[in-house]
């Protein structure tokens, strides 16, 4: 107590007789300490947990990149891709059609009429190429723009609804294509967190080796 | 299952609450503890190399001016790197030199901790900028807001002096920031989001395109983005973005970093006030607006949008327009509930395309802007709210008003009330001004009541530096990046400075003796009158306002 007591003391006195003095070094030191925590949290901090990323988990750390059978890169597991061919399962609505170099959508209101406009001509698309499916199967969320425009997830529903047209394009039969969608079907976190979802890129990678 | 998992995560953060409130006490308090030994040499060191040997306390002006002068210093480097990124080093996407409006507005939104980005991280700026001015100035601009609330704690509950801004400025880093967010930076990691200086890579996808996907150093940044309660994604898509938060676990975890030290707040002032209680009853107060809200926002998006659901599809996912499947409805209304109640404005589910009344839960916890709050700002206007609670309550029954034993006056009670007023000013005025002007009318890209919302919510995200947007707006014009840029200022430093004198004339005052017909404040009463006051005073200034957005487009759509 004592010491701070004294040292206030010392401080006011100097204040007193060289008042400019104590403002520029004031300024001084501030302009030091900033220059420290540039240093420490802008540079030294992301650059070492960069060394520890690319040492101990390089795979991660790169982008979680998927490989085909033959050893090619062909995408990012966390990417979604955009399909368009009717044979393979579909992901959902991208406004910016899958691209990665960007990402974001269209952040239409819920009153929006060019969003009820296109989730409309959605549904009517859905009921030409899926005939055999009722529309009231059809889950929101293959109609609907994912808020990354680079979702790679659908709903396991979602997942089901295709299987009769890729069953008919494709001859594979319906209970084994229904058996590789369970399969690719990933479940909550820890059982808990978040929704069941199936991996788009992954289902179809699996479906082309059949 | 969606409700057990939101309560399972509000159960997780309640049992964190006590052991990180007492770390932050430990910390803070500068009474000797077992934290010097790991991290006083570091300190040391530092305070040495910054010519701050000497930490004398300082006074409220003294403190503000520290505060004010090294935020001044942060902004202009900051400045200075995004004019000139084309010319610096890690550029690999060869990104030139922001344009000056919006580098001025972007600076500010990361000095204020608003976050607000009217550039898109992917094509904006380059991992030099993103790491020096963005990573940096989300630590800073933290680090600076949580010294200004333990000041104030300081102030009101009559500690000797309000501190050295400069101590509590590097003990905020070394001990708090910099710790958590290396062991939130390595846990993302594992859980796969990139950490690289490598640039955008290029694939051939399964149907024979070409595919670029942008990557980078982007968990150092998301796990002081939520530490710090900033909110700035590395990517345009922010926390919906599959590499900012590929997983529900990831989304936990950037839930819980963006809420721990708001929400512990509460108890490490009740730790400096000597009743553990006092920081319980304004935990509870917080609790149980955040509940509300938050129910208001699942049971909206569960209800799915009424005029998608009437074209006849499978309705039972609710509302998954602007969503990730990966999250569902659960932890994304967890999330949007969490990160505007914590001012951190990141987003995993793009806000704009929220169904009409899910929209009130952003734009009240907004528009309050105390319940938990980030960086402290939240725990200061709650317990600005309290003492207008017990003056309102003094008046009531005729008594001199007191709060901790000390008398409540008129310097006071004028400091508080512009601080409680700037914030609806600073929201409504720049509002009605967008509309009267074609600059601020011709951004907005959803016709209707939405639209007004659009506006709405952009200055009430500046004002409340929480810095999430309904994206849709076309918002990265001179007009917007002037007007926002001048809101985030008046929002964040004009409440800090009142409150820092409302701290530094409280600390003078005499403690008067507590008696039998002294007012409590440590009990359920209490926090019945705080909810009452934060509920009549927010209703009064904004409900007109959210009638006309909100209410109207669910009228019309119902």
């Amino acid at each position: 107590m004592r010491r701070v007591g004294n040292d206030h003391i010392v401080i006011q006195e100097q204040n007193h007789e060289h008042g400019h003095v104590s403002k520029a070094s004031f300024i001084f030191s501030v302009i030091r300490l900033s220059a420290i925590f540039i240093i420490i949290c802008g540079i030294a901090y992301p650059l070492a947990s960069t060394a520890i990323a690319q040492t101990f988990m390089p795979s991660r750390a790169n982008g979680s990149l998927l490989k085909n059978s033959a050893g090619q890169v062909v995408g990012s597991e966390l990417i979604g891709q955009s399909f368009t061919n009717p044979a393979l399962f579909h992901g959902r609505v991208s406004s910016i059609e899958y691209n990665a170099a960007g990402s974001g959508s269209n952040n239409y209101g819920p009153s929006n009429p060019d969003m009820l406009q296109r989730t409309s001509d959605s549904i009517n698309q859905w009921k030409t190429d899926n005939p055999d499916v009722p529309v009231t199967e059809l889950p929101a969320d293959l109609i609907t723009n994912s808020g990354s425009g680079l979702d790679p997830h659908i709903s396991p529903a979602a997942a089901a609804v295709q299987i009769p047209r890729i069953s008919n394009l494709t001859g594979i039969p319906a209970e084994q294509l229904e058996a590789l969608v369970a399969e690719y079907t990933e479940g909550r976190d820890l059982g808990l967190f978040g929704e069941k979802r199936v991996n788009v890129l992954k289902l179809n990678m699996a479906l082309l080796e059949k | 299952m969606g409700i057990l998992q939101i309560v399972i995560v509000i159960a997780i953060l309640v049992l964190l609450v006590k052991p990180a409130g007492s770390y932050l006490y430990h910390v803070f308090s500068n009474e000797p503890n077992r934290t010097d030994r790991i991290f006083g040499g570091l300190e040391r060191g530092i305070f040495r190399l910054g010519g701050l040997s000497k930490r004398e306390d300082m006074s409220w002006k003294r403190y503000a001016v520290s505060f004010l002068t090294t935020n001044i210093v942060l902004v202009a480097f900051g400045y200075l790197i995004l004019r000139l990124q084309g010319a610096l080093p890690l550029n690999p996407g060869g990104i030139g030199k922001m344009e000056q409006t919006l580098a001025f507005n972007t600076v500010i939104s990361f000095i204020t901790n608003t976050n607000l980005q009217h550039y898109s991280g992917e094509t904006g700026v380059s991992y030099f900028s993103q790491m020096a001015v963005m990573t940096m100035l989300m630590f800073t601009s933290a680090a600076g807001g949580f010294s200004v609330a333990v000041a104030f704690v300081r102030g009101i509950t009559g500690r000797k002096s309000l501190g050295n801004f400069f101590e509590d400025f590097v003990k905020a880093h070394t001990r708090v920031f910099i710790p958590l967010a290396l062991l939130v930076t390595l846990l993302l990691i594992g859980l796969q989001v990139p950490q690289t200086l490598k640039p955008t890579l290029e694939v051939t996808t399964l149907e024979g395109q070409t595919q670029q996907i942008a990557v980078g150093p982007v968990a150092s940044l998301e796990s002081i983005k939520h530490i710090g309660t900033n909110g700035g994604g590395f990517f345009g898509a922010n926390s919906a973005h599959p590499f900012e938060n590929p997983s529900p676990l990831t989304n936990v975890i950037e839930i819980l970093s963006m809420w721990l030290l708001p929400a512990s707040l509460p108890y490490m002032y009740g730790r400096f006030a000597r009743n553990k209680r006092q920081g319980w009853m304004i935990f509870s107060a917080m609790m149980t607006l955040f509940v509300l809200l938050l129910g208001l926002n699942f049971y909206a998006e569960s209800q799915g949008n009424p005029a998608i659901n009437a074209m006849g599809i499978d309705a039972s996912q609710g509302s998954m327009e602007g969503k990730e499947v990966r999250f569902g409805i659960a932890q994304s209304a967890l999330f949007t509930t969490v990160t505007t109640a914590a001012t951190t404005g990141s987003v995993n589910n793009m806000h704009d395309t929220l169904t009409p009344l899910g929209e009130i839960t952003p734009l009240a916890l907004m528009m309050l802007n105390n319940v938990f709050g980030g960086k402290g700002v939240g725990l200061i206007n709650m317990l600005m709210y309290a003492i207008l609670g017990v003056f309102l309550c003094g008046l009531m029954v005729g008594r001199t008003p007191e709060f901790l034993g000390r008398k409540i006056e008129a310097r006071e009670m004028k400091l508080i009330a512009i601080a409680i007023l700037i914030h609806p000013l600073i929201i409504l005025v720049p509002t009605a001004g967008a509309f009267l002007t074609d600059l601020g009318q011709g951004s907005i890209s959803n016709p209707g009541f939405h639209g007004l919302t659009q506006v709405l919510y952009e200055y009430t995200s500046s004002a409340a530096n929480n810095g999430s947007g309904f994206e849709g707006l076309a918002d990265n014009t001179s007009f917007w990046n002037m007007t926002t840029g001048v809101v985030m200022l008046l929002g964040r430093y004009v409440s800090i400075i009142a409150m820092l004198a409302v701290a530094g004339s409280m600390i003078r005052k005499k403690a008067v003796p507590e008696t039998i017909g002294t007012f409590r404040t440590d009990n359920g009463l209490f926090t019945g009158i705080l909810i009452g006051t934060v509920l009549i005073i927010g209703a009064l200034t904004f409900l007109p306002v959210i009638v006309l957005g909100p209410v109207a487009e669910y009228l019309t759509l119902r």
